[in-house]
């Protein structure tokens, strides 16, 4: 009788004791955890006329607050795809030289079309559509 | 004069009874052995610890953190603030020589074996400090807001999402929301200016008390020796001296270092701008930096990035926990299971570091 009332008491006051510290590390963690910032969906963003884009070459446009990589061909034709590498998040660059989307910091490759065709990147960069009203780039997220 | 001093001591004695504590550190000795020079590894790590601190809180009085002050700030003190290129060069070349000096500290007493009973826990403080000294670089290097900060902590922070389950949950917590911005930049801040000080200086506190407690270990060879033959220095003052004049030493070194290859500041961050050509982390993450460029998109059905990172955290796991699995020696005449382990250990940082240099 004795022994589970000591039973009883010691698991009333354990369980309190880890009642009160998630009720500190609750809030903390709520805490440190952001919030989340309501943000205007971006669906298309205008990229300066094509006329004045040069051949070969590629851009970093800001499509809200991510980055989109436009790239005009040797064929004078528009791509446009995410410009976040799918391997650790850094940001890629169009190289003219061997005329594909490179990242530098782990020396991924991506063809003209998105796909990882060598290093690290295990994915391929999502497309965006290029659209061109009266020489002015339109890019456009493509619905998935 | 000596009267006073005597005087103090007896109010301080008679107060707070510190007579055994000197009596005890009057005591202490070090052995002497052709390996003496390693014991004294870990006061440079310490001494370069120390001027951390110091060359920090100099730092803090003109730095303000934030996406569009973190870059004006630091800039403002490399050429308007009064020595604040020293100082700030000093803060970063003793920070760099304090992870190197760690690292021979650790492979010192990785390779004397130095980390057997009774010395478990002071092996394993010893690698939490490391871990947090690493720490330290990466929250540290992000804070001038510069282009190369802002990619290795992008690279280093999605790293950390990639560990799965809770990799989402801790990318948020460290980037302060889904990327790198001037969220981040401030948790940063915080962490390398008031958390890991402070975890920092209470495990250092512990790792100082053990080898304080334990006293120096020998290597083993040298345990068989007969008491008389033994030869040993007095911890106070003959070791201590010895420590301040290589204390001098090293601080001429980096001041060397600090003056006359000051620390470049770099061009400021960009969130739209394409990684630069020949980006690469510190030196001390390069070797997994390299590593990491090396797994293919895949490794069987699994990415070759959690491959790596997998690799990686399993490897350092096992090494903090040396000391409690490690392979004994058979016979005398094969090759010593743990310092195969150790050569192979060095020689692949090694080697991926220099690769990460030289491609």
């Amino acid at each position: 009788m004795k022994n589970s009332r000591r039973n009883f008491l010691n698991f009333l006051i354990g369980g309190s004791l880890f009642g009160w510290i998630a009720s500190i590390i609750y809030p903390v963690f709520s805490y440190l955890k952001p919030p989340k910032i309501p943000e205007a969906s971006v669906n298309s963003v205008k990229a300066g006329l094509a006329s004045e884009f040069p051949v070969n070459e590629g851009k970093i446009i800001k499509f809200g607050r991510i980055p989109v990589i436009l790239i005009k061909t040797d064929a004078g034709e528009f791509r446009a795809f995410s410009g976040t590498c799918t391997h650790l998040d850094c940001i890629v660059q169009y190289r003219s030289d061997v005329k594909q989307i490179w990242c530098a910091c782990h020396n991924g490759f991506y063809d003209l079309k998105g796909r990882n065709v060598s290093g690290p990147p295990p994915r391929p960069l999502e497309e965006f559509s290029v659209e061109l009203q009266n020489d002015e780039i339109v890019i456009t997220k493509q619905m998935s | 004069m000596r009267n006073i001093g005597l005087n103090l001591f007896n109010w301080i004695d008679q107060r707070f009874n510190i007579s055994p504590l000197i009596d005890y550190m009057s005591k202490k000795t070090v052995p002497i052995h052709h390996h003496t020079i390693w014991y004294y590894m870990g006061g440079v790590t310490l001494f370069l610890f120390i001027v951390q601190v110091l060359s920090g809180i100099l730092l803090l009085f003109y730095y303000r953190p934030g996406a569009d002050s973190a870059y004006e700030s630091m800039r403002f003190i490399l050429t308007k603030v009064n020595f604040g290129w020293l100082v700030r060069s000093i803060h970063s070349w003793s920070a760099n020589l304090m992870i190197l000096f760690a690292f021979i500290h650790m492979f010192s007493t990785f390779f004397t074996r130095a980390y057997r009973n009774p010395r478990e826990l002071t092996w394993v403080t010893g690698f939490v400090l490391l871990a947090l000294g690493m720490g330290f670089g990466f929250s540290g290097y992000l804070l001038p807001w510069n282009e190369l900060a802002f990619f290795a902590t992008k690279v280093g922070t999605d790293i950390v999402g990639a560990v799965p389950l809770v990799g989402d949950f801790f990318l948020k917590l460290l980037r302060g929301g889904e990327d790198v911005t001037g969220a981040t930049l401030t948790r940063f801040y915080a962490i390398h200016v008031a958390m890991l000080p402070a975890i920092f200086t209470v495990v250092l506190f512990l790792h100082l008390l053990f080898v304080q407690r334990q006293g120096m270990s020998v290597p083993e060879n040298l345990e068989k020796i007969p008491e008389e033959k033994k030869k040993e220095m007095a911890f106070f003052p003959n070791f201590v001296i010895r420590d301040a004049l290589l204390w001098m030493i090293v601080l001429n070194i980096l001041l060397f270092l600090a003056v006359f290859y000051p620390w470049d500041l770099g061009f400021k961050a960009d969130p739209f701008a394409p990684a630069p050509a020949g980006i690469r982390p510190e030196w001390y993450f390069v070797f997994m930096f390299q590593t990491l460029k090396y797994l293919p998109a895949h490794i069987l059905f699994i990415e070759g990035e959690i491959v790596g990172i997998m690799f990686f955290a399993i490897a350092a796991l096992a090494w903090a926990l040396v000391p409690f699995w490690e392979i004994k020696r058979k016979s005398d005449s094969k090759p010593n299971p743990m310092m195969l382990i150790g050569v192979i250990s060095l020689l692949f940082i090694g080697v991926m570091t220099i690769l990460g240099y030289l491609t």
